[in-house]
């Protein structure tokens, strides 16, 4: 899917977990997740932190919106 | 040689511990067999005996790559098997990639003879095929038994260290590994007639199938994000409560598209997964786990993004085939083009 939509002319940013799957199907911005059943929360912390560890991941997947790429690129911290 | 001494890998699922509740699962020993390795052992007859299985799960195997890994070797490694067989996985995209690592791992650091088996779009393939045997097999365990008639012979000659021939010969999956050989005619005779049935439009096998990299370049960044019109698209499967659409929990063959105008948080009220192939437990309970709608809305607010598409697009990608992923997504993508979406933020689970 991030394939297609890349083809399509968008730049997209792929936020999942399975970092190797991500790269296989061709996703060129990459921002690793939490886990597989909640790649944008962790259930264990309180409502507050758990919103700010998610801004934190989306803030991570604009600034991948916004950095110039030649290659599929792994935006770790 | 005396009886063949193998050890099977099967997920949380296949082992019978539980669903996807079960996938954080740590790796675990059985002795003897457990589930599809009763259907193997049969097969296997007397020639060879599975003597432990090792199980993990898949969410566990996946989140946690290097430390499940180690641990699946220790246990492989106190049976000194002489064949490690792992899955079959079908179209489980998790258990596939843990199959095709563990296989790999058995085969390189432990010297093991190995193999795995499974559908071939499962993403276990692409990752794996290079460097292990992998038995193509149907995308669902209905197709246990035409897998297991395929996986016994080739174990049984992978553990007896017979050569192994060609893909073709053989029917495991092509690993782009070139032999040489002498052919009875010479290049230039083969490549004219090949010639000449492809002029006939008759079908002809090349010697040198080009491989198949499909890759898109990167499209350009966005110069202001704080302008930029943002859209959200799951492959989680997060859909409004009661899943209007029916989108299946397992191989789509929909997507949703559905209008978050004015919404500021998912709830469990209001949205929920109808993805079948992780716990749903925590997506049900707060859908921003899985798409973020929430945190946009406050940078939207901030200014720090421009706006947030209205519509979001879902659909599950739980042994979804690839063709109708690329379908989903070009249809979405062609909407979102024209809707004036300048980039896209794509979750998966």
């Amino acid at each position: 899917m991030v394939k297609e939509i890349e083809r399509a002319g968008l730049p997209v940013v792929h936020i999942c977990t399975v970092v190797p799957i991500s790269l296989t199907v061709g996703a060129n911005r990459i921002v690793p997740a939490i886990a597989i059943p909640h790649p944008l929360g962790n259930p264990q912390l309180g409502p507050e932190e758990e919103k700010a560890l998610r801004r934190k991941l989306v803030e991570k997947a604009l600034k991948a919106l916004t950095t110039e790429v030649s290659d599929q690129t792994v935006f770790e911290d | 040689m005396g009886k063949i001494r193998i050890v099977h890998y099967l997920n949380q699922f296949f082992a019978g511990i539980g669903g996807e509740e079960k996938a954080d699962f740590k790796p675990e020993v059985r002795e003897g067999v457990v589930g599809p390795g009763m259907a193997l052992q049969a097969g296997f007859k007397d020639e060879a005996e599975i003597v432990a299985t090792v199980i993990c799960g898949d969410s566990y195997f996946n989140e946690n790559i290097e430390e499940a890994k180690a641990k699946v070797l220790e246990l492989v490694k106190q049976y000194n098997p002489d064949l490690f067989i792992a899955g079959p996985a079908f179209n489980a995209g998790r258990y596939g990639v843990a199959c095709g690592a563990i296989t790999e791992a058995v085969q390189n650091e432990l010297n093991i003879p190995a193999l795995t088996a499974m559908y071939e779009e499962n993403p276990g393939v692409d990752l794996y095929r290079k460097s292990i045997y992998i038995i193509p097999t149907k995308d669902s365990a209905v197709g246990m038994r035409d897998a297991v008639s395929k996986i016994v012979p080739f174990a049984l000659k992978l553990a007896k260290g017979e050569k192994i021939g060609s893909p073709e010969e053989e029917g495991y999956i092509k690993r782009g590994i070139r032999v040489n050989y002498f052919a009875d005619k010479r290049g230039s005779q083969r490549a004219v007639e090949m010639l000449i049935k492809k002029i006939n439009g008759e079908k002809y096998e090349t010697e040198y199938p080009m491989p198949d990299f499909d890759r898109v370049t990167p499209n350009p960044a966005i110069k202001d994000i704080t302008k930029a019109k943002i859209a959200l698209v799951t492959s989680g499967g997060i859909v409004p409560k009661g899943n209007p659409d029916h989108i299946e929990s397992s191989s789509a063959s929909k997507y949703g598209k559905y209008d978050i105008e004015g919404l500021m948080d998912l709830t469990a009220d209001t949205f929920q997964t109808a993805h079948g192939g992780y716990d749903p437990v925590y997506a049900n309970e707060d859908a921003d786990r899985v798409l973020p709608v929430d945190v946009l809305r406050d940078l939207e607010k901030e200014g720090k993004i421009g706006k947030l598409h209205r519509y979001y697009y879902s659909t599950v990608g739980n042994g979804t085939s690839v063709a109708n992923a690329k379908k989903f997504a070009s249809e979405i993508a062609k909407e979102l083009v024209a809707d004036g979406v300048d980039a896209v933020i794509l979750t998966s689970t």
